[in-house]
């Protein structure tokens, strides 16, 4: 009973407080069930109906005292029953509205007392108490429960030995039955759920226009009419009012037969049902239920109407040879449309198919199929050659679920075609779900290359082959196109890259080497790649880099090279030790004296060195991975590698070199190792790709000086200069060009590349080339101009429009370079002309705004010579509407870069008195003051000498002491720097012309810095310092002067 | 068999065979009187391996396990069909079978995968030979109906010629295109870690090195 009403009672949702039964048909079976169980207790029973339960059952009821007669005592709204306990407690006591009863007896006589609302009082009684038996047994009797059969009986069996009384026998023999009631209503409600037919919009539909088209005036017709009340459907199908829906109600017909009053009738999924009509005014319908729920519509018909009846039988007889006509052409099209259907209707839980399953062969029992089944049916099988099998298959099965219908069904359907098909399907629904799968599949997947269709037979061999097999079908394999997609997906697909990988970790060479082949190939794909990381592919073929076998391992680093190439990859293979196990392939030659091997595993060492390097440039993209290759010895190996001569050999090793040269400690080692000279020497190699690497790695390296002067050293310049000239290659270009730019650095380098014409090449460059290209391009330029004949070139051959032209780009990095040889440029007056002509000045203005730091600084920095040597220079820049308070406002910025070249533009704008007075008035002193205390001695030279500049206008040298920037400067004495020195002691000479400001620096002990600076060499320095000392000093003596007089 | 015998065939065997040194041809020598046991030489007796001694050391040695591939590596040692492997067929099968060069190989595998001797193998012997070579399935109606395909698919990966079987040129260009194809009907040479232990054990005699 416990089981049955757990899982098969179809509570309603819980959330609102106590769980209800849900009014459903099959909730209603389950108590009429329990009713009757508990009605014949008392008479099949009398001994155990006496039973008094452990607690009582109590529950709200609607019984009226009154009702109670004989053998109780009523008292206004309490009744007790005469029968008592062994305490003399009542057995039943209900106090309105609970009801307490603790026995079968009086349980029994409870319901004959309810009459017809015995239904509601079941239902209360079990809504309230979830757990009947523990209830009535006990606690341990409750887990009885949940023990299978024979358990049971045992553990019964072992308490009534062990307790041999009377009361505990009886509570046995009640424990008993009370499972045998819940078996009961477990086989039962499984009948009453394989029996409803859950109805949906398409059968329904179906149903009725079926219906219809047999209906109509006149004798033979079926009905009069059959109508829907509403004309609108919606797209589920259904057309109650969605409210409605949600109660599984899919339509309301109103129905006129031929012997009866119109019926509305109410379609839902759980049956057919008549409903309480139209109310006449509005059209509105009463969607109360009226009567009982029938399965479908005919059978509910065939119920009310007996000509409905009458006429459906003859019919029958007519259309029965109808089908037999139309079935061969509908027959597969129908098949579509319903295994579709049977899909969806599958997808529900399987637990209530399985108890369908359950029910009907329960069912095959009593019900035995008609003929005319058997006819349609095997008609139906010859025919249909696709299904054959399933039916056949499932034939057992095919018959239950048919029995499984109501005869009143069958009937109506046996006419139709359609009809005929849904039940086959139905019957296909539960068990055919897998074994339709790979039908689909091949349905879906029709339009499949034929590849796919090969690949997936020879996967088929290698996983069911020996090693003959497997290799043939390995060497097939290899035949296809593996570089196109379609074949790389299929093997994928058809699950061949697990046997690919599994091959690995297998003794035998051959199928070793005949997979790793055919991953080599199919790992050019980013997907392929993935996917076999995510299966271990990498940690195998790490292995298989110890192999004795050359071969082995050449495939197995080329296949890592390949599929290192996304960084969950490459950490892979470092931490399963691959990075070693490469390094080590590099170390070739040193067994040369080896012995010729047989040629099938074989290779030359050259080529396992440069598999290992393939597979060290893929994964040296990781920066953890470039130190393991530096701790591994690579960079030795890769040295050595580098003298030789194969190209193939050359471009991988010259790859990761400069993969790695990105980390500063591969610089040093690549320099110690002598590797410049080789990558200068590869630089005249025919080999594009490889002048590409040589040239990067030169690049990643030229930040340091003697790496620089090594190039030059070694005869670096000539070829990089000369490859300029070759611009097809942008790759190259751009790897050549940053070369360039870095080997330029160097002064010397400087004059090589004037001496190789490379400065007017470069100019040339500036258009119609990618960013990469520019911004190296511009970078190498924006070193060349820092002297003053590069400058004079470059402006000869037309480099300034370009440069200029290239301010409105927006890459930070080709800005920075840009604005830099904008400035360097700007220092020739006649160079000057020119950008200002091109509105040069402006845009390097309009950089300040750029958002990125880098660029502000770098604009900065350009616009200091250009506001020095521009004509007019005041002028120019007040013409810029509100550049001024914009310069003032990026001393906010928290870059100390953009700080300190901000200082110098204000430097330079405060050159010009009426400026000056600008930008004081928007409140450059306390912006200056407050960025006073910083280490950084390139801001504080600049912010120095702007301070001192500033100082120029009105009482601004009072402000800034007001501000306290004075004893910060104070500081700056104590730096290192003499340009700081220099810069400060100005400042402070222009401060202490205020009484203020001097006291400060005395308190601050300026004095006696500022005596050391008078010694130093630096004129300038020591001028201001010394008239910073006489400003104090000259005070002091006023003061003296003050007291004594 | 005498010393000075001994020498003369060990010269004759290191003159005409390339692969193996004088001292290995010795070693050789050596293990085959050892495998063949204490038989006092006769005039018209042949002393030499049968066919079930030989298929042992394959199997016992090189772990080769298909009877049939055995029996024709068994024939192609035994270059006068006389049954048995002579000392002189047990050295030249040996240095093709350890040391030959592709050439060499191809040669003596065709001649092993050519059943019946016609110079080509067709699809009945490629049938033949792959008989064994699927696992059989169940679901499978005809499970000869993989061997089929597989044999159609070999055929076309190597008949370059199409005419429905392999002649050498054919079996030749397949192998030089993918040397894996080299065994393609089965294992008839030594995998290399047998070999390897072979050659180990065979020729480690210090003393006998020091000799040469």
């Amino acid at each position: 009973m416990g089981v049955a009403l757990t899982r098969s009672a179809q509570w309603t949702a819980a959330g609102h407080g106590a769980k209800t039964l849900e009014v459903t048909p099959l909730n209603e079976a389950i108590v009429k069930e329990i009713i009757m169980f508990v009605e014949s207790f008392i008479y099949k029973y009398p001994q155990e109906a006496n039973y008094v339960f452990v607690e009582p059952l109590e529950w709200k009821t609607n019984l009226d005292p009154s009702a109670f007669g004989s053998g109780y005592a009523v008292s206004g709204t309490t009744v007790k029953s005469e029968e008592v306990d062994k305490n003399g407690e009542p057995l039943l006591y209900l106090s309105v509205p609970q009801i307490k009863i603790r026995s079968f007896g009086q349980l029994s006589r409870m319901l004959y007392i309810a009459k017809n609302m015995k239904l509601k009082e079941a239902q209360a009684c079990i809504e309230a108490n979830r757990n009947p038996v523990a209830k009535i047994l006990g606690l341990d009797y409750n887990i009885i429960n949940e023990k299978n059969g024979s358990s049971l009986v045992s553990s019964i069996l072992d308490k009534i030995t062990k307790d041999n009384d009377s009361e505990n026998e009886i509570k046995m023999k009640i424990a008993l039955q009370l499972k045998q009631l819940d078996l009961h209503l477990l086989n039962h409600s499984l009948k009453h759920i394989s029996l409803e037919i859950r109805l949906n919009p398409g059968t329904v539909k179906n149903d009725i226009e079926l219906l219809k088209q047999f209906s109509g005036k006149g004798e033979q017709t079926v009905l009069e009419s059959i109508e829907y009340t509403s004309d609108y459907e919606f797209s589920n199908g259904c057309r109650a009012p969605p409210w409605r829906q949600i109660k599984g109600e899919i339509c309301y017909v109103l129905v006129k037969p031929h012997d009866a009053e119109t019926l509305c009738v109410t379609c839902s999924k759980e049956g057919v049902f008549l409903n309480g009509g139209k109310t006449d005014d509005e059209g509105q319908i009463n969607y109360e239920r009226k009567g009982e729920i029938y399965k479908d519509l005919v059978t509910l018909l065939k119920e009310k109407s007996a000509i409905f009846s009458e006429n459906m039988s003859k019919q029958e007889i007519k259309f029965s040879e109808q089908p037999q006509k139309d079935q061969p052409n509908e027959a597969p099209k129908e098949e579509v449309a319903i295994t579709h259907k049977t899909s969806i209707t599958s997808r529900k839980s399987t637990q209530e198919k399985n108890r369908i399953n359950l029910g009907r062969s329960q069912l095959t029992k009593r019900l035995e199929p008609s003929l005319n089944w058997r006819t349609s049916v095997s008609s139906k099988e010859s025919r249909n050659t696709l299904r054959d099998t399933q039916v056949e298959k499932h034939g057992g099965r095919l018959e239950k679920s048919r029995s499984s219908l109501s005869p009143g069904r069958a009937q109506l359907i046996r006419k139709s075609v359609e009809k005929i098909e849904e039940i086959v399907s139905d019957s296909s629904s539960e068990s055919e779900e897998d074994e339709e799968q790979p039908d689909h599949r091949q349905e879906a997947n029709a339009d499949l290359p034929s590849e796919y269709w090969q690949i997936q037979k020879l996967v088929k061999y290698l996983k069911g082959g020996n090693q003959t097999a497997t290799v043939i079908a390995l060497c097939s394999m290899k035949d296809f196109n593996l570089a196109q997609e379609t074949c790389q997906l299929a093997i994928r697909d058809v699950g061949g890259l697990e046997v690919l990988i599994n091959l690995l970790e297998t003794d035998e060479v051959k199928c070793k080497i005949g997979s790793l082949k055919i991953l080599k190939e199919i790992s050019h794909n980013p997907q392929i790649r993935r996917n076999i990381v995510d299966l271990g592919g990498l940690p195998v073929m790490v292995n298989i880099l110890d192999s004795p076998h050359k071969s082995l391992k050449c495939l197995a680093a080329e296949t890592i090279a390949n599929v290192a190439k996304f960084r969950r990859a490459r950490r892979v293979v470092r931490r399963h030790g691959g990075i070693t196990k490469l390094v080590a392939l590099l170390d070739c030659g040193k067994h040369s004296a080896e012995p010729a091997q047989s040629s099938l595993y074989e290779t030359r060492d050259v080529e396992v060195a440069r598999c290992g390097a393939l597979a060290l440039w893929s994964c040296s993209k990781s920066y953890a991975n470039k130190e393991a290759i530096r701790k591994a010895g690579g960079i030795p190996l890769l040295a050595r590698l580098l003298k030789t001569s194969h190209e193939n050999m050359l471009i991988p090793v010259v790859g990761t070199l400069q993969e790695c040269a990105s980390e500063e400690n591969y610089r040093a080692a690549i320099k110690a190792e002598r590797i410049i000279e080789n990558l200068v020497k590869n630089l005249n190699s025919e080999n594009e790709q490889l002048q590409e690497h040589c040239a990067m790695a030169i690049y990643q390296c030229a930040e340091d000086e003697e790496t620089r002067d090594l190039v030059r050293l070694h005869g670096g310049l000539k070829p990089l200069a000369s490859l300029l000239n070759n611009t097809d290659n942008k790759e190259r270009l751009a790897a050549v060009t940053g070369a360039i730019w870095k080997c330029s650095i160097s002064k010397e380098n400087v004059t090589k590349f004037r001496e190789y014409k490379a400065i007017e090449t470069l100019v040339g460059l500036l258009t119609d080339q990618p960013e990469e290209v520019l911004v190296n391009v511009v970078g190498a330029l924006g070193e060349c101009c820092q002297e003053h004949e590069n400058r004079v070139i470059i402006r000869k051959c037309g480099g300034i429009q370009p440069l200029v032209n290239l301010l409105v780009g927006i890459n930070q990095a080709l800005l920075v370079n840009v604005t830099k040889a904008v400035g360097a440029c700007a220092r020739e007056p006649e160079s000057m002309m020119i950008i200002d002509h091109l509105d040069g000045v402006r845009l390097l203005w309009s950089l300040l705004k750029n958002p990125h730091p880098d660029v502000k600084a770098s604009a900065a920095w350009a616009l200091c010579p250009c506001i020095q040597n521009a004509k007019d220079a005041g002028e120019m820049v007040r013409s810029f509407v509100g550049g001024l308070e914009l310069v003032v406002n990026l001393l906010k910025s928290d870059n100390k870069e953009v700080l300190a070249s901000v200082c110098a533009v204000i430097t330079n704008i405060a050159k010009d008195q009426e400026n000056l007075a600008v930008i004081t008035d928007h409140g450059v002193v306390p912006l200056l003051s407050k960025l006073a205390n910083t280490n950084n001695d390139k801001l504080r030279r600049h912010l120095a000498e702007t301070i001192s500049r500033c100082c120029m206008w009105g009482r601004n040298r009072v402000a800034f002491g007001e501000h306290k920037a004075v004893a910060p400067l104070v500081r700056y004495l104590k730096s290192n720097d003499t340009n700081v020195h220099r810069a400060t002691a100005q400042a402070l000479y222009q401060l202490s012309e205020d009484a203020d400001n001097c006291i400060t620096m005395h308190e601050n002990g300026a004095v006696k810095l500022l005596l050391d600076m008078v010694g130093s060499p630096d004129e300038e320095l020591q001028e201001a310092a010394a008239g910073c000392i006489s400003n104090i000093r000259r005070l002091a003596l006023a003061i003296e002067k003050a007291r004594y007089s | 068999m005498n010393r000075k015998k001994l020498q003369k065939l060990t010269d004759s065997l290191t003159k005409n065979c390339k692969h193996f040194s004088k001292f290995e041809v010795k070693c050789l020598i050596n293990l085959f009187y050892n495998l063949v046991g204490e038989v006092t030489e006769r005039q018209g007796v042949i002393i030499g391996l049968d066919r079930n001694a030989f298929r042992n050391i394959l199997h016992m040695t090189f772990g080769m396990t298909d009877d049939m591939i055995m029996d024709r590596v068994f024939r192609g040692f035994d270059k006068d069909n006389d049954g048995c492997i002579s000392v002189i067929e047990w050295v030249y099968g040996l240095s093709v079978f350890l040391r030959g060069t592709l050439e060499e190989k191809m040669k003596y595998c065709f001649e092993v995968f050519d059943l019946n001797g016609d110079s080509f193998i067709s699809k009945e012997e490629m049938f033949h030979m792959l008989k064994n070579s699927l696992l059989k399935q169940p679901s499978e109606e005809d499970p000869d109906e993989g061997i089929k395909d597989l044999v159609e698919i070999t055929l076309k990966k190597m008949d370059h010629d199409h005419d429905g079987k392999l002649s050498f040129a054919d079996y030749e260009q397949a192998v030089r295109e993918e040397t894996l194809l080299l065994e393609a009907f089965g294992p008839c040479l030594p995998d290399p870690k047998s070999q390897k232990e072979f050659e180990a054990q065979v020729f480690k005699d210090p003393n006998e090195f020091s000799e040469v």
